[in-house]
């Protein structure tokens, strides 16, 4: 058992030392490490714990890990998964305030030319996620809008209809009644169905 | 006390900041730069950290300023250890309540994972997460990261091309590829 918690601590240490450009950019990282690699979850149930990572307050990269390790194993996974994503900005930044000056590091000629190249690589690294997502979420003709007017809005910066909580309240309203509307059909056949074998009984 | 103040401050700020790194940006700068605990030049420096750095802007400023300001608030604090001590508890605070929320949330999901609200919910949230992520890279796609000279444009959507041909057809490790557009970035410019 040691070794399962020592396996999410080492894997999310990981992910926390080559997330450059915030928790979206981690997706990539983690699909790769969590579904492709240990297998520990569903690409289908990744893309729930995205959700509740993304509807509540607080760092994006912390609710991830957070709704990964809680998902693997409960409360200890999830400290150990959060600690993991923590601790390597946390040494880096501590080392940073102790031993540098921030001009060093704001006005280092090499760093920036590295970031010049990585910054563009991390787009790239959110882009990918969102055609296996659209995959793993069944996307398809009928429901493609959905997906690309919450895109386009969010991205106007539009007051009010550019809030990414509005398309989540909105969308987890819409599909709750949609689900709910779509049972009920379903029970009615089931029951029709039923009454006519007893009759033929 | 200086202390408890930066406690509070960054367990406000993780549990009113929504939508993650650069949208809190503008709380923390009201909860840290407003009441002089750093100035304003100390904030535009741990920004420009935090991009070069690894991890999450909130745990970057969180760390860094819990580091400097009970040296700013007081002389008989400059020495590292209450500096560290500091890091420690702001980059604490920032955490819990984002901790206790998802894992409280994610037990309540996980008891009523077979009722309609629940899997419904889900069921529409799908679509709009799919949105979500799109919506990132899109707002990503922005001076900021593509460079505003013509030359850093086109090596720009060159290296997220070919990052994208890698990670999605040839399946390479992400990791792998931030490492070698650094590499790249570094030979080009």
């Amino acid at each position: 058992m040691g070794g399962l918690y020592w396996q999410l601590f080492a894997t999310f240490f990981k992910i926390g030392a080559f997330t450059f450009g915030g928790g979206w950019a981690m997706i990539s990282i983690i699909e790769k490490e969590i579904v492709d690699k240990h297998h520990w979850i569903e690409r289908e149930d990744f893309l729930d714990l995205l959700a509740v990572a993304q509807s509540l307050p607080g760092i994006l990269a912390v609710n991830i890990s957070v709704a990964v390790g809680d998902k693997l194993r409960g409360m200890k996974g999830s400290v150990v998964a959060a600690l993991g994503t923590i601790l390597p900005s946390f040494l880096i930044i501590l080392a940073i305030a102790i031993f540098l000056t921030p001009d060093l590091i704001k006005n280092n000629p090499v760093l920036a030319a590295v970031f010049k190249g990585i910054r563009p690589a991390v787009v790239a690294l959110i882009i990918a996620p969102v055609i296996t997502s659209a995959r793993s979420a069944k996307i398809g003709w009928k429901t493609i809008a959905i997906p690309v007017v919450t895109a386009v809005l969010i991205w106007s910066k539009l007051p009010w209809v550019s809030n990414p909580i509005l398309f989540i309240v909105v969308g987890g309203f819409f599909g709750w009644l949609w689900l709910s509307h779509h049972e009920k059909q379903l029970n009615q056949e089931i029951n029709e169905i039923r009454k006519e074998d007893e009759k033929e009984v | 006390m200086i202390y408890l103040r930066l406690i509070w401050s960054y367990l406000k700020i993780g549990l009113f900041g929504f939508g993650g790194g650069y949208a809190m940006l503008s709380l923390i700068e009201r909860e840290i730069v407003g009441p002089g605990w750093i100035t304003e030049q100390m904030f535009t420096d741990i920004v420009a950290i935090s991009q070069m750095t690894p991890g999450p802007i909130g745990i970057n400023s969180a760390t860094y300023i819990g580091y400097v300001a009970p040296g700013e608030y007081s002389e008989a604090f400059s020495s590292p250890i209450f500096g560290i001590l500091g890091s420690l508890v702001c980059t604490l605070a920032v955490v819990i309540p984002s901790f206790l929320l998802v894992a409280y949330t994610s037990h309540l999901i996980h008891r009523h994972k077979d009722s309609v609200v629940v899997r419904g919910i889900f069921a529409g949230l799908r679509p709009v997460v799919v949105g979500l992520i799109a919506s990132a890279a899109m707002l990503l796609m922005n001076s900021a990261n593509f460079g505003d000279t013509t030359y850093q444009v086109v090596w720009s959507i060159v290296l997220c091309t070919a990052s994208f041909a890698l990670v999605y057809w040839a399946k390479w490790h992400p990791i792998l590829i931030i490492c070698l557009a650094g590499v790249a970035g570094w030979l080009i410019y």
